[in-house]
């Protein structure tokens, strides 16, 4: 790709030819605040506090691409003044309880009023008006508060492009427009997989995961609900894992996850879930240490072996296993002489 | 010329001529939607009854609209040998009377008659040329409105109809866009683009399929002159299309009709098939190998649908939205992401002519920049409301007192809307101005598609500006926050200073928040929304000023602001204002004072416009006054 001259704030810069104006100045450092953008997914250009002037013109950064010899401007009078209404607008129609909302000091509505100052003073010269209260809590997982949505559209360009449903869409029209689903039934009742990308992409408390904990401490490790291999970051307090999000870096998903690996976590705090091998003894599974049941599974594979042959021997291997598990196991089952080997998620 | 079209045109002007020779008399009932919602249908089966009931012969003809609103029904009668009269405001009885009167007794009764229309003389009754009315207006795209029948294909080409076409079929494809360019013919839908210029740029655009679509949405509140033309005169919008298809090398067309419009769906239809029987639609139009489709497409009836982008979202099956710069050009990439020359009505409808005539012929009309005629949908508080179509640069106020006959009732003028929810207001100081694209826009209004609303002293500024601005708010597709949100803001407040709860700064505030939603939503509609808002506060600031200083509304709309009462003094105790007051806030005995409770009042003003003349006693208060009362 060609590289052009564009000149930011006074600096002059070389960029790639098809980067947009957001792109080159995230590149530099320059924060330009943005609502409605999301690296993963195409534009839209609805919230228009992404504003820059270029070349004498107000354009949305997320949007514009630069032109070789582009002046930007990302601080004029104007281009401010635009920001901080267009976020006032938002707020005047925002419930904005931030202390008991679960978005609280993660919210980009919150990071971008800071950035373009809203006040007090200004916001009191402005109307409240909440135009949708409806809440729609019929998902077991999350919510949706639509006082609290700003209408980004970013969970509906996720659901498209990410996840490939398109369970919603922008309904209604006018200061009416919400987001819906067909028929604008509740969210349970629509197309909707709950694999929670939205949820994890919504800028506000809008869509949150109900009961959501926030954790003191953070581990990377992978989900063991199949072969896949996504990687995750478990949200720990104390020794409970109360939240699971996707690894971005981890490059078998950047991030995404399905609904089973990111909220199917329940069993790990469950008081009867397995820690220890069980062994059979007198009829009755008891606990066993994994020297003790390991040796036992070794002795009777070389009994039956010994004494019926290794076509005798069997391996089903479990999907809940990663892919290097899987593989070790066939390893194993040949190099005793069988090709009885199967695997529960072979179609 | 093609010799098929020879004879078909001389067969349909030997037609048109045998009718003008008519040895029985001719009927025309004007009955587009404006005519059949004033009773045209009713009148139409009067006629036929008392035809029935005397044996007296003629011929019922339906034509589209002429314009004349204030006059509807409007019924012609051509006589044999007698000139063309036109009769205002017909229902069932009169046009009974008339039938009586003229064709049996051969009195023209001048008392009923709205004008000669064409050449003739009758005593008494005064040439519609000469009328006020008529003579500052110039008819070019309306030229056929009122006088053929829409529905014949036949009528349209007595009157040179697709003589365009088949001149621009012997054309190479680049002439033609050249005339339309020399024509300097700039869009009708709002914006006033140089209709030769896209049309450039459609013929320039690489791709094997291209489009034509005309956007017929017209969903300003009050503007119906596409719809006049479709149902008038549909056969000029098919020529101008089909024209376009072959100058920029499309097959096919559409045309974005709303769904409120079924007069004008029916007729265009008709007019489809009408052309396509006649080969000058379809497959290989008159042997010249050059094929062109229409189809009608009906919208859903939103107004934010009307911009282009989100129209050819509409066609593709999408949800109506805008899309926000930095797009493809329409030219380019537009229906199905194929190059689409995308006109308003009436911009396609000037087209025949312009090739038929030429370039100059359209302009030496209207001034330099702005070339031809405007159409306006005159109406609000004026004398003939109606269709008008005038020279490019005539002068406002000429348009409001000579074609408009000035103020209904003889109120005084206070300002005129033009524009519709986009446009602005304008007050008495721009009457001079000349109407064109421009001037108006500098004006802080536009000319968009043509609604023009007069407004006399019994209207609050406030309050008209909050209407505009309340379906705006409805109407936007909702995807950008100013938009969305802002429109709103914009009218929360406004209905707090009409509610008496107006705030020190709100003015302030109102164009602060008016100026950046201008600048910044995505399109056109957020980007006009505020006009009616500004424009009011720039011409007419005091009256926001006395709502939020005085609580008062200077002319006594805002409910919440004003007060009637009854003066014990001039009061007869006549009962009449008791009588008719829906709520029964009034009370008092026989020839006693009546007095109103105000608690019941809803301040409907009946008690004010019953009071007789004589005894005046009810009044309206507003501000420091109505706190005295
Ligand atoms: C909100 C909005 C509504 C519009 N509605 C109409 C309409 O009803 N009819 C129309 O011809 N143009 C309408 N326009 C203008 C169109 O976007 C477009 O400019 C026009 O149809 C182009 O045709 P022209 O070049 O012949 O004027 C509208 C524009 C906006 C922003
Ligand atoms: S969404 Fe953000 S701004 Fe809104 S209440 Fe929650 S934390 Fe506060
Ligand atoms: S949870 Fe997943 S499937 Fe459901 S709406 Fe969100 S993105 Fe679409
Ligand atoms: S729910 Fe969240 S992501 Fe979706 S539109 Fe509302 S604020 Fe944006
Ligand atoms: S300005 Fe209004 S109508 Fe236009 S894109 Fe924005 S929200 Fe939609
Ligand atoms: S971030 Fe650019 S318009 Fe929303």
């Amino acid at each position: 790709m060609a590289t052009v001259k564009v000149n930011i704030n006074g600096m002059d810069v070389q960029a790639e030819e098809g980067m947009t104006i957001y792109e080159v100045a995230q590149s530099l450092g320059i924060y330009i605040p943005t609502l409605c953008y999301h690296p993963d997914l195409s534009t839209f250009g609805g919230c228009r506090v992404c504003m820059v002037e270029a070349n004498g013109e107000e354009v949305t950064a997320c949007r514009a691409p630069i032109k070789d010899g582009m002046v930007i401007k990302t601080d004029t009078e104007n281009v401010s003044q635009m920001r901080l209404i267009n976020v006032e607008l938002i707020l005047t129609n925002h419930d904005q309880d931030c202390q008991s909302c679960a978005r609280n000091n993660n919210c980009k509505l919150q990071e971008v009023s800071a950035f373009v100052g809203v006040t007090p003073e200004r916001m009191q010269r402005l109307r409240r008006v909440i135009t949708n209260e409806v809440k729609d809590i019929s998902n077991p997982i999350f919510q949706r508060d639509f006082a609290k949505c700003i209408v980004c559209g970013i969970c509906v360009r996720t659901c498209e492009e990410i996840n490939g449903i398109a369970a919603i869409d922008f309904g209604f029209r006018g200061y009416k427009t919400t987001i819906s689903t067909l028929g604008d039934k509740p969210i349970l009742e629509s197309k909707c997989e709950s694999c929670g990308e939205c949820v994890e992409r919504c800028p506000t408390g809008a869509l949150v995961v109900k009961g959501q904990v926030i954790p003191e401490r953070e581990v990377k490790t992978v989900c063991a609900y199949c072969g896949v291999g996504c990687g995750l970051i478990l949200g720990v307090r104390g020794s409970r894992v109360v939240s699971v999000r996707g690894d971005r870096e981890n490059p078998v998903n950047n991030g995404h996850l399905c609904i089973k690996g990111r909220y199917g976590f329940d069993f790990l705090n469950h008081p009867e879930r397995l820690k220890t091998p069980l062994v059979r003894k007198g009829g009755v599974l008891t606990e066993a240490s994994w020297e003790e049941a390991l040796s036992l599974v070794a002795a009777k594979i070389k009994e039956y072996r010994d004494n019926f042959g290794p076509d005798a021997l069997a391996a089903l291997a479990s999907a809940r296993c990663t892919n290097e598990d899987n593989y070790l196991l066939q390893k194993l089952f040949r190099s005793l002489g069988t090709n009885n080997i199967d695997h529960c998620a072979r179609l | 010329m093609h010799e098929a079209f020879v004879s078909l045109r001389a067969e349909a002007i030997r037609k048109w001529e045998e009718r003008q020779q008519s040895t029985i008399p001719r009927i025309l009932v004007g009955s587009a939607t404006c005519g059949c919602a004033t009773g045209a249908l009713d009148v139409i089966t009067a006629i036929e009854q008392k035809l029935q009931e005397t044996g007296i012969k003629a011929h019922i003809q339906q034509v589209g609209c002429i314009g004349m609103c204030y006059a509807e029904v409007l019924v012609d009668i051509i006589k044999p040998g007698r000139p063309r009269i036109s009769y205002k405001n017909m229902t069932p009885e009169t046009v009974a009377e008339l039938l009586e009167d003229y064709l049996l007794n051969d009195n023209p009764r001048p008392d009923l008659a709205l004008a000669v229309i064409g050449e003739g003389e009758v005593e008494g009754i005064p040439n519609l040329a000469d009328e006020p009315v008529f003579k500052s207006q110039q008819r070019i795209v309306l030229k056929n409105c009122g006088h053929i029948d829409p529905e014949s294909i036949e009528d349209y080409m007595a009157q040179d109809g697709y003589m365009g076409l088949v001149k621009a079929l012997q054309m190479q494809p680049q002439e033609i866009v050249d005339i339309v360019t020399k024509s300097e013919l700039r869009g009708r839908g709002g914006a006033g683009f140089p209709a030769g210029r896209k049309w450039n740029s459609c013929l320039r655009a690489a791709g094997d399929q291209k489009y034509v679509i005309c956007n017929a949405d017209e969903g300003d509140p009050g503007a119906f002159m596409d719809r006049s033309v479709q149902e008038g005169d549909p056969h000029a919008l098919i020529e101008g299309m089909t024209i376009a298809g072959y100058a920029i090398g499309a097959s096919k067309g559409y045309i974005y009709v709303r769904a409120e419009y079924p007069l004008a769906v029916v007729r265009l239809k008709k007019a489809i098939e009408q052309a396509k029987e006649k080969n000058l639609l379809g497959e290989n139009i008159l042997g010249s190998g050059f094929s062109f489709d229409l189809e009608i497409f009906q919208g859903a009836g939103a107004f934010v649908c009307g911009e282009s982008t989100a129209l050819v979202m509409s066609i593709e099956g999408k949800r109506g939205m805008p899309r926000p710069l930095p797009r493809p050009r329409t030219t380019e990439a537009g229906l199905w992401n194929k190059p689409t020359l995308l006109n308003n009505v009436k911009t396609f409808a000037y087209v025949p002519q312009i090739i038929h005539k030429g370039a100059d012929w359209f302009t030496s009309t209207g001034t330099e920049g702005c070339r031809g005629t405007a159409v306006f949908a005159l109406t609000g508080k004026i004398k003939r409301s109606g269709l008008i179509e005038v020279p490019m640069g005539i002068e406002l106020g000429k348009i409001i007192h000579e074609i408009g006959g000035g103020v209904l009732n003889d109120r005084k003028f206070k300002a005129v809307q033009t524009g519709g929810p986009s446009g602005g207001c304008l007050p008495e100081s721009k009457l001079n101005l000349p109407v064109d694209f421009d001037t108006l826009v500098e004006a802080g209004s536009m000319m968009g598609s043509g609604g023009m609303v007069v407004l006399d002293e019994t209207t609050c500024m406030v309050d008209v500006a909050r209407y505009f601005l309340q379906f705006t708010l409805e109407e936007s597709c909702g995807q950008c926050v100013p938009c969305r949100l802002g429109t709103l803001q914009m009218l929360e407040i406004l209905n707090e200073i009409c509610a008496g709860k107006g705030r020190e700064g709100d003015i302030e505030l109102l164009v602060e928040l008016g100026k950046s939603i201008i600048a910044s939503s995505i399109c056109g509609l957020g980007k006009s929304a505020p006009n009616p808002v500004l424009s009011t506060i720039n011409y007419f600031r005091d009256e926001y000023e006395a709502h939020i200083k005085d609580r008062a509304c200077p002319a006594l709309v805002c409910k919440d602001l004003i007060k009637y009462s009854i003066d014990v003094e001039k009061c007869s105790g006549c009962g009449l204002c008791r009588k008719n007051c829906p709520t029964e806030a009034i009370t008092g005995g026989k020839k006693e004072p009546h007095v109103i409770d105000q608690v019941k009042c809803t301040k409907c003003g009946i008690c004010y416009d019953v009071c007789p003349d004589r005894f005046r006693a009810v009044a309206c208060f507003t501000g420091k006054e109505k706190a005295a009362v």
